[in-house]
This record gives C-alpha cells, structure tokens and sequence, in this order.
C-alpha cells in the first residue's frame, strides 16, 4: 500500500529508528519533501544531544606486568569506559530529534568497521565517532583521510606499524576490498604498493594528532593502480576514492543500508552512481528521492541496534532503565564491537533462533516497562489498529499477524509485545 | 591479550545473565523438554562433526612449524620458534608446543593433519577466502554453504529438523545455511519462550509467511520454538557468562556446551563453533601462542570428554587461508594461502596427509597449494556423515581417507 502516511513511516524507519505517532502526525502534516529535508538538514539546536553530552572518557595508561594490579586496574577503567561509551550511543540515539546525523554515523560506523576489542581505548573510539557525525556528509575522499589518519582505525588496521623495511600490508588491503573499492578491482602488486604508501603513518600520543614520520616512510617509487610515483598515504587515499569503481562501491553501500540489498550492479545503483569522488550531500538526496526508495518498502531487515532504538523510542522508554545491551549482545550487534573489519551482516543473517530469542525477550522488557495507555485506554475491539499507530505501522498487520494479535485478545502488553516480534515491525 | 569481549560486556552491563532478563515470563516444563530431547535421541554409533572456524587467517607455518628447515628460520627471524618451544612430531615437523593436548591426539593416532590445503589461486581476501572455504565455491559466488546443502539434501531424504546442525552463538556461519533450511543458531543459557497469552500469540505469529524477508522472521521464531523443545534442557545448565562466539577466550565454553549436547543424545549430526583473532600482521607470537593455546585447551578437553560418548566425534580445524612465508617488519605476518587443516577424533586415522609445501618454491612469497579443501569435506562428508559428496561438492572430489 502506497499512502503519504506508509511512505513517511517507511522515510522515518530509513533516516531514523521509525517515527513516533506524534512526529507521522506532524509529518503528514508537512508532506514528503519537507519531511525528507528536515530529516536530512536538521536546523537548530537538539535538545536531545543536549541532553546526552559524551561521557568524559580518557586515555588509560596499560602499565605494569600482565597480572599486576595496576594492569589490572587500567583493565577495569578500559571496561568501565567502554560500558559508559556503548551506553550512551544507544541513548544519545534513543534521545535525538533529529535521528540521521545518529543514523548517517551507525552506517559510517559499520562500513569503516573498527572495534573496541583491538582499540581498547574508548576516548579513541569516541573520537572516530566523532568524525563519522561531524563528516558524515563531508566528499567521501575527505571523510576517508580524515578515518584512515585518526588514531582507532591506524590501531585497529595495524598502520602504525608499518615501516619501510617492511610494510604492513592491512590497512592498505582492507582500505580498497572494504572502504573504496570492492574486491576485483585491484591486484594484489597495487596491495603491496599501497602498503608502502603508507609506511610512516603514526600519531602523537599526547595530542593524538596524526604525524608523518619521515624516516619510516618508503620514498622510494611505486606503481599503484596505474600511477607511478613515490606515493605516500594521502596520495593513495585521493586515487582510490578518485576511481569510479569508488563511486559504485558506495553507492551500492549506500543501497543497502538505506534502500533494499543490491550488488554493484543493480538498476537503481546504476542510475544513481555520481562521478568520483563522491560527493555525499548531493547523493543522498537523490538516492532518497529515487521511486526505487520509495518501493523499497519492507525490503530490510531491521539491523538489532535500530529496531532496539525504534521499540524504545515510539514506547518512550530510557535505554539507561530498559538496557538493550544484553539483548542486542543476544541479537548479535553492540555498538563499537563489529564482529571483523567487514562490519555487521545484513538481511537474513539477522533471523537467527538465537536473535528471535534475544528479540521476544527483549520485547517483553519493554512492554513491562513501557506506558501503554494509548492502547489500554481505547474500546478493546480498536487495539490492534492502536497498536499499529503506536509503532507506526500505517499498513496495519497482514493476515497471520491479525491472526496472533487475536490470540493477544485485549491484553495490551501482550499485543504490543506481538506486534513488536511480528514479521511486519523486524522487517522495514 | 586483554579483550573487551561481548562476555565482559554482559557483565559491564549489570546483568547477571539472560535469567534476570526473563524474570517474570513463564518457563517450559522440563520433564515435557526431556521428554521432547529423548523422543528421538541419535542412534548410538551415528558419527557427529564438529566444525571449528578459526577467524582471521591462521598463521599454519606457526602451528606445524618446518623446525628442521633453515628456510623456515631465514624468513620468519624474531617471529621463528626454536625446537625447545615446539613438540616434535615427524618428518622435520612439529606442533607449536603450546599444543600439548592436540599432541597426545597425534601420539594416540587420533589426529589427521592435512598440509598445504588451499584451492586453486587462492585469494588473500579474509572475506573472499571465507566464502569460498564455507560456500565450498571456489570459481562462483554461491549462495549456499558446503554443511547448507547436506542439510537441504537430508531435509528432503527425511524432512525438516531445525537442529540438524547447530551453530554456538547468535549469528550462524555462511557453511551451515542451505538453500532450503538452515542450520540453528544457539545462544547459552536457558532458553524460555513466553507462556501464556502471549505464549499463544507468539505460536501463532510464527505460521509460515509467503514472502521474504518476513518468512524468515517467522521461520526464526518457529524454529526457536522447535530448539527450546530439543536443546532446552541442556542448554539450561550453562549461564551466559560461561560462554560467548566473539569472545577469543570462549572456544571451551563452546564445545563444553557441544560435548553436553552430545552426551545428552541431542539427534544433531553438525555442530559449529568458533575462535576468533588470528589475523596477526603485528607482534604475531604472542597473539598466536595465546590462541593456539585456547585451542588446544579446549579441543583437549573436549576430545577427551567425547571419548567416551555413545557417537564417535570428528573434529575439523580450517581458517580461511595461512600466512605470508616472511615476516613484516611489525612483527606479523601478511595474508597467505595454504595451511595445515587438522582432523582429530577417536574415528580418524591420524598422519600426515597432503606434500609439505616447500618455503623455497614460493609463488609471490606464498606457499604453494599441494591439497584441495573439498577432499578434506569429502572425506569428513562420506567418513563422518555417511553422505555421498556429490550432491555438496559436485563430482571431482572422491575424498581422502581420513577416517576408520
């Protein structure tokens, strides 16, 4: 079904965690092209990042010997920062007015993947976040400089390590198969260049600014992707986000996450693919302007940290008393811990015996915690269509889920508890 | 290597695990669980395999290690093991000598070690080369995986069984989703599904669905019920602090909890588990040694637990390919090719199999490819499962003979 109030659900389910009933009312009332605009150029202040101000993480010092108790205790600050930094995403997520600069990051976050688990330090997972809010919609050429030359990602792919007697050749390989390019449109000789590219990458331990050491770097010429030179990092970054295969490749990113899966070479990425590099703030729109976009409609399945944010936002509830970490754990994503440098899965991977139970589990917290007046306090024969307007599902529920709502009787924690397992809330 | 693990973050989270969450909603009768486990309990003597996926290419140069060959010692310098850090097996090759456990399975016989496993042009993609191992496709993109297809083809010999194969954690491996059923995906701990109305909601809200993606959240949830039934009593016992898939440290966990399925009768024929962490371009030895050691431990002690098991058990060790034969400057390694696979279990017959690759006829400084993967899948297809290969790996892979 096509309605304004079906396609603005299915606008704020992709820019956002799904709209609240109150934000559809006042979004049919503004129509698509303002909602979409408002979605993508927020203007004014945000009370609710207001409101969640970053924890105050910093550097620990890992001194000692394994075992020692001051090892020990850096260990213990590392886990505590860590916890405090997840925890407040996910409510700086669930707090925000203005969701896609949160929901622009989580992509940028999954596609430059880097986790805690090797990073260790939480200041400097803030930090990368940091950037993927501020620069999400910066030309990707310069977004990708700006990712490769902070500290977590030259911690996490190993650049730092990287001298010229014998170059690393991680980040140099996982920049072009993961973050530009896609696997098959380079050799394994342009790997090995670029490893010697970056060669004297490291940063200042006390500023973290990122610094050039001369005297690692590999000044000698190399052939990379048909240029020949003596190229360092930045010269490699400029070639491969110059290269149309860069443009394609996130674009068909992009789709993905925001639209319906594709590959590369899908008629919608195709038709959308700008020349490189790619300037973000002029693709975004038009990928969201597409009919594809539009007729994309159920065709994801809703990644755990946003169907978690979406229940807790239109139920109003506080992550800090609900706390969707041991769920997600159970639905397989916490933020700031992708499982590899590949990022998170997608689509069926999600629909795991192990995640449906994390999902239904989850649902009954909420339910339990939620204040569900808006249902209990209609005639029980309009529940359901309640239920539906609560989780803004104008669409309303197909002919198995009408069928188990039944079952639900007038009971509204265990309707919306149904309604936010059923088929129709996961998928979006 | 000290971790912040999803395990740690359970507790960070101030949950004492998933039984606090489910406070409130109501359990399964265990005697109707037992009673459900042990109507169909697994033939005595019905061979299980156990699949162990190790993430991030292992490094199979410092697991078997060529001690006796000078060329081994020229490309890795500081990141060699010298003789006194490794156990001596045969032919001038010998295990890391953190695999003290994996070595008295070679001493009894009951360790296969097949050298030189690869395929043809072997790709130095993690993601690529994962694929290809768990699709078992090397020269297309498929869909399915190679434990996928057994599955859709016993499915269709004797019917859908959500637990034919399981997979220990919350996402499942590409190897074990076929084209028309899947393995299931299991997390630790008790699993209780919502008991009254709700219960009966849920029931009905997972009836089958016409169209994806909403079939498969459907089918996910049905299935869920179909494992609470079959494995909820044996995964009562064990808390979610016990055991987790992305925490390096929790392969015994893992196969702890596989050795009680296995104990208990639970009619799966295929289980999944993982360690995680080899990709070790920087300060490589001490990483290695760890995760070596965590999986020697917990391959050990679950090798010994199954011993005694009604099912004889075959356990099989791939990563996605081996390392580069010289060390970086970082002290690590790059992507390689070829590694050992290991094969143990008290069925297999233990030995070499496979050429060594030389460390002086390398192709662009990697080891050559002696072994195809798919004969060593054969040969656990046909010598574990009783299953013809054809149907998973097409026609060109007779298999080796692995097992007794």
């Amino acid at each position: 079904m096509s309605t304004l109030r079906s396609d603005l659900a299915h606008l704020h389910r992709r820019l956002g965690f799904g709209a609240t009933a109150a934000e559809l009312d006042a979004a049919e009332t503004a129509g698509w092209d303002a909602t979409l605009e408002r979605l993508l150029h927020p203007t004014g202040t945000d009370p609710g990042v207001t409101a969640t101000p970053p924890p105050a993480v910093s550097m620990v010092a890992t001194k000692g010997d394994p075992g020692s108790p001051e090892r020990k205790a850096a260990g213990q600050q590392l886990r505590a920062q860590a916890q405090a930094l997840t925890a407040w995403w996910l409510a700086r997520m669930v707090a925000v007015r203005d969701p896609f600069p949160e929901k622009l990051a989580l992509f940028w976050h999954g596609h430059f993947a880097t986790s805690i688990s090797k990073v260790r330090q939480a200041a400097l997972m803030l930090r990368q976040n940091e950037i993927f809010r501020a620069q999400g919609q910066a030309p990707f050429a310069q977004l990708t400089l700006a990712v490769a030359q902070d500290p977590a990602m030259m911690i996490w792919l190993d650049t730092l390590k990287d001298t010229a007697a014998n170059p690393n050749e991680n980040f140099a390989r996982e920049l072009m198969e993961l973050f530009t390019l896609g696997v098959g449109t380079y050799t394994e000789m342009d790997v090995r260049a670029g490893a010697r590219a970056f060669t004297g990458w490291s940063f200042d331990r006390t500023t973290l600014a990122f610094r050039d050491i001369a005297k690692r770097h590999d000044n000698g010429t190399k052939t990379f992707l048909g240029t020949t030179a003596d190229l360092d990092g930045t010269d490699v970054v400029r070639i491969v986000t110059g290269r149309a295969d860069s443009a394609r490749f996130l674009t068909t990113r992009l789709w993905n996450r925001f639209a319906a899966p594709a590959t590369t070479t899908d008629p919608a990425v195709t038709r959308l693919t700008p020349a490189a590099p790619v300037d973000v703030t002029a693709l975004l729109p038009r990928l969201f302007g597409d009919p594809a976009f539009r007729a994309a409609k159920g065709a994801l399945v809703a990644q755990p940290i946003e169907y978690a944010v979406g229940a807790l936002r239109q139920l109003g509830l506080d992550p800090a008393k609900v706390r969707p970490g041991p769920a997600l754990a159970g639905m397989g994503q916490v933020p700031f811990q992708p499982p590899n440098v590949g990022g998170w899965p997608a689509g069926q991977s999600w629909l795991t015996t192990a995640a449906a139970l994390a999902r239904v589990t989850f649902a009954e917290r909420c339910v339990r915690a939620a204040d569900l007046s808006s249902v209990s306090d209609v005639p029980a024969a309009q529940r359901v269509s309640a239920t539906a307007r609560l989780l803004s599902l104008p669409d309303g529920f197909g002919p198995q889920t009408t069928a188990a709502l039944q079952a639900a009787g007038s009971d509204p924690a265990a309707l919306v508890a149904t309604a936010l397992v059923s088929p129709e809330y996961v998928t979006r | 290597m000290d971790t912040m693990t999803r395990r740690r973050f359970l507790k960070a989270s101030g949950v004492a695990g998933a039984g606090a969450l489910l406070a409130g909603s109501g359990a399964f009768g265990v005697h109707e669980l037992f009673a459900a486990a042990q109507s169909r309990p697994l033939p005595a003597g019905t061979g299980v395999l156990v699949v162990v996926t190790l993430y991030g290419g292992n490094d199979g140069l410092s697991m078997l290690v060529p001690i006796d060959d000078p060329a081994y010692h020229d490309a890795r310098g500081d990141l060699a093991l010298q003789a006194s850090e490794t156990i001596p097996l045969s032919e001038g090759l010998a295990l890391n000598g953190v695999m003290k456990g994996l070595a008295a399975q070679w001493r009894a016989g009951h360790l296969a070690i097949v050298r030189g496993v690869s395929y043809p042009d072997p790709q130095q993609s993690h993601f690529v080369s994962m694929d290809i191992w768990q699709t078992a496709s090397p020269g297309s993109p498929s869909g399915t995986g190679w434990v996928g297809r057994w599955l859709d083809v016993e499915e269709r010999a004797s019917g859908h069984d959500p637990i034919r194969a399981v997979s220990l954690g919350p996402t499942m491996p590409p190897f074990m989703a076929g084209a028309t059923t899947s393995a299931a995906a299991v997390a630790p701990g008790p699993i209780r599904l919502p008991a009254g109305v709700l219960g009966r909601a849920y029931t009905a809200l997972n009836v089958s669905r016409p169209d994806q993606p909403q079939a498969g959240v459907a089918l996910s949830g049905a299935d869920l019920a179909a494992v609470a039934s079959q494995l909820g009593p044996t995964l009562a016992g064990v808390t979610p602090s016990d055991a987790s898939t992305n925490d390096a440290g929790a392969l015994g966990p893992q196969l702890d909890l596989v050795a009680r399925c296995i104990h208990a009768g639970v009619p799966t024929r295929v289980y999944g588990v993982d360690l995680g962490g080899f990709d070790t371009h920087a300060d490589e030895k001490a990483t290695q040694t760890a995760l070596l050691g965590k999986l020697d431990s917990g391959l050990g002690t679950f090798l010994a637990s199954v011993a005694t098991a009604a099912h004889p058990v075959t356990v099989l060790v791939y990563s996605e390919f081996g390392r580069r034969t010289h060390a970086n400057a970082s002290g690590g390694t790059d992507h390689g090719t070829s590694a050992p696979v290991l094969v143990a279990g008290t069925r297999v017959r233990g030995g070499f199999y496979g050429d060594e690759p030389s460390l002086t006829h390398l192709i662009m400084g990697n080891l050559a490819v002696t072994t195809d993967f798919r004969d060593v899948y054969a040969g656990v297809l046909t010598g574990v499962l009783g299953a013809d290969p054809e149907p998973v790996l097409g026609k060109s892979f007779s298999g080796l003979p692995l097992l007794a």
